[in-house]
């Protein structure tokens, strides 16, 4: 079902929806538009691409797993029990169906830890208005989503009215008695950014790509910051690590933290030994597992979802986009010089 | 829901000092566990790590760990009786099975003979379900040496070459455990297997010296060490392609791990 609302009858909605939901959008922050709590429409910024993903909503940097006594390990509680209402971006839900075959499928049993709050996100598409700078949905597949409870179009200018399609019945009561009016969202159809993601022709090639000089421009331009991790709708990975609130206190937490590929500590064994030293051997890494790795493990869809996010975060102005293009262009140079099926 | 994560406690029955740095710890425990396997243990408010299991009986399990770091350092502060945290068994187990009645060849390199020696405990007790089993087994000097007793034990049962990296000592060859694969007779053997555990170099080395002598890779196992934070598939430390280094390995047959690329 589709609706007409305006600015001013969408912060009534919101009041209510309050009471049982907490809302989650994109905010402007100091330096950054971020996720955070909303109580009113206007604190949403949808004219431009958020910075960070909304992975933080319910998978966040840090979180408790343990509490630990003298005597007791005792798993964390939620603090607070209402279900989120998320606003995305279609490639943010197709993103986050990448986080949950990780957390929830990969090795047959879920994590608790996600699990537990990643079933209380219900999400709330935000319509494109444009395609932005860095964007290359369209060419990742990821442009397009289905799977959501409400979508908007915003108004084109502040206070004016909203356009809302119903999917979930669960919010007919919320939206029910507004102006009916059709409308379904549209999305992007084309990026002014394009890739062509790699076409490896086999698993033989992996050897090659792993040996291709195209790596080592990163050991130089890229420091290993890990930005690009931090902002990405598809990582992941994390550390472990327990702590005591002070020193010698009995009381302390496991946490998880967020982590990242593009550092070297991420690989650091016991003795100093690590993995993929370079930064061009870590660039590989991610690379690989975005367009390649991770499709070849759950088939279906590569895990990077063209949001753009990472080539903004970048201070090294070092474009994933490019990079995956580049890629191609090598494993084309690779298929013409001959490479040959084992 | 149960809960992947969470560890629970265990008691430890016996502190066996091995070297210096290297203690067996045995925890009770009535897990069934498979010869490869290990398990991820804790301290509360000091953290966790991936321990192979290095023997197993009826209602223990055993450690041997080496001291590194932060996990470690704790543990071997602790002492008979006291709790130690863990959850698991994880990863996959070398393919005992398929090994019987077949020969088969170890190679081990110090802490590496740890995730081996319950599997090399077991042909021990029953020499009759293989053809013969050859060990070769280094360590850095002979303060280095592990599981003093099992190594004699294993020597009146199965053909072994103990050797020492740059020394001499009685009992002990003296060199590197990759030199020593030319004195496998695996021309005699009919069906056999070869199982290569330790330091990344090590295993590598002997790979390619046991290939060069004419082993088929299918017949090589080999036991990866990453490092793991989850062990559950979760965390992404322990990737390697599109491999889980926690859910498929730690073993891995050599034609498979040869085309794991870090
Ligand atoms: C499947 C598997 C099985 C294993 N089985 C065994 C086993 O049977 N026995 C055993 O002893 N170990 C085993 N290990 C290794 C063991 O997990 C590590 O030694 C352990 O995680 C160390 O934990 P820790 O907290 O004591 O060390 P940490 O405090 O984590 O110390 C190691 C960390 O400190 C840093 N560090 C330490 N030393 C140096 C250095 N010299 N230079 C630079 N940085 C350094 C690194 O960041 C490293 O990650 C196994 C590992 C795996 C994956
Ligand atoms: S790799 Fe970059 S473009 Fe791809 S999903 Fe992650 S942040 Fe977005
Ligand atoms: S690519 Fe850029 S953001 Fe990512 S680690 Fe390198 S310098 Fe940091
Ligand atoms: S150790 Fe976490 S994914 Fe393997």
């Amino acid at each position: 079902m589709g609706y007409c609302i305006t600015s001013g009858r969408m912060d009534e909605i919101f009041h209510g929806l309050r009471e049982k939901y907490r809302i989650f959008a994109p905010k402007q922050g100091k330096q950054y538009i971020r996720y955070g709590e909303v109580a009113s429409v206007s604190e949403i910024v949808h004219r431009e691409k958020s910075h960070f993903s909304p992975k933080e909503v319910f998978y966040p940097i840090v979180q408790t797993l343990l509490y630990f006594t003298d005597t007791e390990c005792r798993e964390s509680t939620l603090l607070d029990e209402r279900e989120i209402l998320l606003f995305v971006r279609p490639c943010d839900i197709n993103g986050i169906r990448r986080l949950d075959q990780m957390f929830l499928e990969n090795g047959g049993r879920g994590d608790n830890f996600y699990q537990r709050m990643r079933e209380k996100v219900k999400f709330f598409l935000m319509e494109c208005e444009k395609s932005f700078e860095t964007c290359f949905c369209v060419s990742m597949g990821s442009n397009i989503a289905k799977d959501y409870s409400v979508a908007f179009r915003f108004p084109k200018e502040e206070g004016g009215e909203f356009l809302v399609q119903v999917k979930d019945e669960a919010f007919l009561d919320v939206f029910g008695k507004e102006k009916e009016w059709a409308f379904e969202p549209e999305f992007i159809m084309e990026n002014e950014k394009k890739v062509q993601v790699p076409d490896i022709p086999s698993r033989s090639m992996v050897k090659e790509i792993h040996a291709l000089p195209f790596w080592k421009q990163f050991d130089d331009n890229c420091i290993g910051c890990g930005g690009c991790n931090t902002v990405c709708i598809t990582c992941s990975c994390f550390d472990t690590t327990d702590i005591t609130y002070r020193e010698g206190s009995r009381d302390g937490e496991r946490r998880r933290i967020w982590s990242s590929c593009m550092l070297t500590e991420f690989t650091t064994m016991a003795g100093g030994h690590s993995v993929r030293q370079n930064a061009g051997d870590k660039m590989r890494f991610k690379t690989m597992h975005k367009i390649y790795d991770y499709k070849r493990r759950f088939g279906g869809e590569n895990m990077c979802v063209g949001c753009g996010r990472c080539d903004m975060r970048c201070p090294k102005d070092i474009h994933f986009s490019e990079t995956i293009q580049g890629l191609s262009e090598e494993v084309e140079r690779l298929k013409e010089g001959g490479h040959q099926d084992e | 829901m149960n809960n992947i994560t969470l560890p629970s406690p265990y008691k430890i029955l016996q502190i066996l000092h091995e070297t210096n740095a290297e203690y067996t710890f045995r925890v009770a425990c009535d897990d069934q566990v498979e010869h490869g396997q290990f398990y991820v243990l804790s301290i509360p408010k000091i953290g966790e790590a991936p321990i192979s299991v290095s023997a197993q009986g009826p209602g223990y399990v055993e450690f041997t760990i080496r001291k590194v770091g932060r996990l470690t350092d704790g543990i071997f502060g602790m002492e008979q009786g006291d709790t130690l945290f863990m959850r698991g068994p994880y990863g996959n187990a070398f393919p005992v099975e398929s090994f019987k009645g077949k020969d088969l060849v170890v190679f081990a390199g110090g802490t590496g003979l740890a995730p081996v020696r319950s599997m090399l405990q077991y042909f021990s007790s029953h020499p009759e379900e293989v053809s013969s089993v050859h060990v070769v087994a280094g360590f850095k000097d002979r303060d280095c040496v592990l599981f003093e007793e099992d190594l004699e034990k294993f020597k009146s049962v199965f053909h072994t070459i103990y050797t020492l990296d740059n020394t001499q000592a009685p009992g002990f060859e003296t060199g590197f455990v990759p030199s020593f694969a030319k004195e496998i007779p695996f021309d005699s053997f009919s069906d056999y297997n070869v199982v290569i555990v330790g330091p990344p170099v090590m295993m590598n080395l002997t790979a390619r010296e046991c290939v060069k002598l004419g082993v088929p890779e299918e017949k090589i196992w080999v036991s990866f060490e990453r490092k793991m934070s989850c062990s559950v598939g979760k965390c992404g430390h322990c990737k390697i392609n599109e491999t889980y280094v926690c859910l498929e390995g730690p073993v891995f047959n050599y034609v498979k791990a040869k085309e794991l690329l870090d």
